[in-house]
């Protein structure tokens, strides 16, 4: 019975070891597969035409594989999704955290763990549906799939993320800090930019680059609303962003367009490592 | 703890079995005897042509049990380059063979593929030229009021670059790579919608996609039905062929299959999946 046991025992052990090297596997394989994919395309392009070009005219009869019009749609569309979404969840954040009577921040925060499950297919229809017609009408445009679209609907998937880091960071600041604020003669209103803000801050940044990959990362919701045309970016023309340009043309692509579509998830990719690097430093800066 | 240990060993036999079960049956040589058709068809190619050959096959393979017709969509070109590398039996293209294709292959045109162009219901505009068509794609119209419609911006409306429908369409108007496009989208249903809810939109789909919901355009004054297409007076169509090798011969299934596809009984299938049949 005894060794039984112990076999048992080594068994689960090494199921548990291999459990754990898959998820390191997974990404060697992820980061593998996309180098020599990625590679061999930027080397045939040039990585500054394939990076810095502007035309992106990846079927036409003398093809042409420039991806910074992508490039700058996803940087664009991150930015603006930030500049809406960060203040709107910071504010909500501290409502809920601080403000808001017990019953309301329960019921926000159950809704905004909603708001996180709804699958980005639906932000997208829902855009595609109301927030194009919205935009087109509102600003006279003959259109309304644009970057402007895009960066409403993404400013809407990222508030979930904001909202509830930052407010677990608003949460975990002590509670004698805000007393001392409040005793020392200070309004609440301050209390919470001056004290509870800063005190939170790296929680709160820890939010926003979580936010920044959610938004970065995002192609369904996206693809539906933005146009899908590879201009170069502005607010109101139809965009391409870095993930739609491989959504919309990997299914039928062949050659060094097919090629190339990976090189532009390899771009994508090295954007996704950078700002899980800038986390790490938000992160560590915060344990010292 | 034991017992889980031996039910995981009896999936993994029982896994193990099923595999070997499929080998053989994939094995199993088409039968000599006369009648009874079995083995399997492969056919790759033409995303346009998913719904043709998934009525054509699904009929077929309701009256032959014994035979297997598969699909792989990848798209005309590819489906070529996979019926001259042998790796599929019948290739499947939304394009006639270009010359140097046809040295060594042969197109069948099994059916044909009306692109309907399509506004808004607002629209006025109801009867363009192919010219006047390309120049609006081409972005030399911006405006409807230059057609006849209300004074507003044209919004072109098309699909993504390797589309099989916008190929078709662009190499009908005239307008490869030069296309002005306002909005890309991935599919034939995004199209509809979109030009539906847009004033100002003109889109392009299959005929046998396009609802109610927008305007079917008439083009030099035909409408695009199954006579008008069929006989040729309606413009904006192109050919649904199944392709196949010169020298290599078919299998019994595969021939078996490409009859029954090209014949009369088909039509019923080409129908149902939204395309025109070819005149007999």
């Amino acid at each position: 019975m005894k060794r039984a046991a112990n076999f048992l025992e080594k068994a689960m052990n090494v199921i548990f070891t291999f459990c754990g090297f898959i998820a390191i596997a997974f990404v060697v394989l992820v980061t593998v597969f996309l180098l020599v994919s990625g590679i061999p395309a930027i080397k045939e392009i040039g990585i500054f035409n394939f990076l810095f070009g502007r035309v992106w005219a990846s079927t036409a009869q003398s093809p042409s594989y420039g991806i910074l019009p992508f490039i700058l749609t996803s940087v664009y569309g991150t930015v603006g999704a930030v500049l809406i979404g960060v203040p709107l969840g910071l504010l909500c954040a501290i409502f809920t955290a601080k403000m808001a009577p017990k019953g309301l921040g329960t019921v926000i925060r159950n809704a905004v763990d909603l708001l996180s499950g709804i699958p980005s297919v639906v932000y997208g229809l829902i855009g595609m549906i109301l927030i194009v017609p919205f935009v087109r009408e509102a600003f006279n445009l003959p259109d309304g799939a644009n970057l402007f679209s895009a960066i409403i609907v993404l400013a809407v998937m990222i508030l979930p993320t904001v909202i509830s880091v930052s407010e677990t960071a608003i949460r975990s600041v002590p509670r004698e800090y805000e007393e001392a604020s409040l005793a020392l003669g200070a309004t609440k209103t301050e209390t919470v930019f001056k004290i509870i803000v800063p005190a939170a801050k790296s929680g709160i940044l820890t939010g926003i680059v979580l936010g920044i990959g959610r938004s970065i990362g995002e192609a369904m919701a996206v693809m539906m609303v933005s146009g899908n045309v590879a201009n170069m970016p502005s607010l109101f023309k139809s965009v391409r962003f870095l993930t739609t340009a491989v959504a919309s043309e990997m299914s039928y692509s062949s050659g060094l367009q097919r090629q190339a579509l990976f090189s532009v998830a390899l771009v994508l990719f090295v954007f996704i490592l950078i700002i899980n690097l800038i986390l790490n430093l938000v992160v560590k800066k915060d344990v010292k | 703890m034991k017992k889980i240990m031996a039910f995981l060993l009896a999936i993994v036999t029982v896994g193990a079995f099923a595999g070997c079960g499929t080998t053989e049956v994939d094995e199993n040589p088409s039968g000599t005897v006369s009648q009874v058709v079995a083995g399997s068809v492969t056919t790759d190619g033409s995303t346009s042509m998913e719904k043709v050959i998934g009525f054509l096959s699904e009929a077929y393979m309701e009256e032959n049990d014994k035979v297997k017709v598969t699909y792989n969509p990848t798209g005309s070109g590819s489906g070529i380059q996979a019926v001259l590398d042998g790796r599929c039996d019948i290739g499947l293209s939304s394009r006639n063979l270009k010359e140097a294709e046809a040295e060594e292959l042969t197109g069948t045109v099994v059916a044909i593929d009306g692109i309907a162009v399509i506004v808004n219901r607002e629209n006025s505009v109801s009867d363009l030229t192919v010219e006047q068509i390309g120049a609006l794609y081409r972005g030399e119209i911006e405006n409807w009021k230059e057609l006849g419609g209300n004074d507003a911006p044209v919004v072109l409306i098309g699909r993504e670059a390797a589309s099989g429908t916008r190929d078709g369409f662009e190499s009908i108007t005239g307008t490869e790579d030069l296309c002005k496009y306002t909005q890309e989208l991935t599919s034939t249903g995004d199209v509809v919608q979109t030009v539906a809810s847009n004033p100002n939109a003109i889109g392009y789909a299959s005929l046998a996609s396009v609802k109610d919901s927008v305007k079917v355009l008439l083009v030099e004054g035909v409408k695009p039905t199954t006579e008008s297409i069929q006989s040729g007076d309606y413009k904006i169509q192109r050919n649904f062929v199944f392709v196949t090798k010169k020298d290599g011969a078919m299998s019994s299934a595969c021939e078996d299959f490409f009859n029954f596809a090209t014949s009369g009984e088909a039509d019923d299938y080409i129908i149902a999946a939204g395309a025109v049949p070819v005149e007999r």
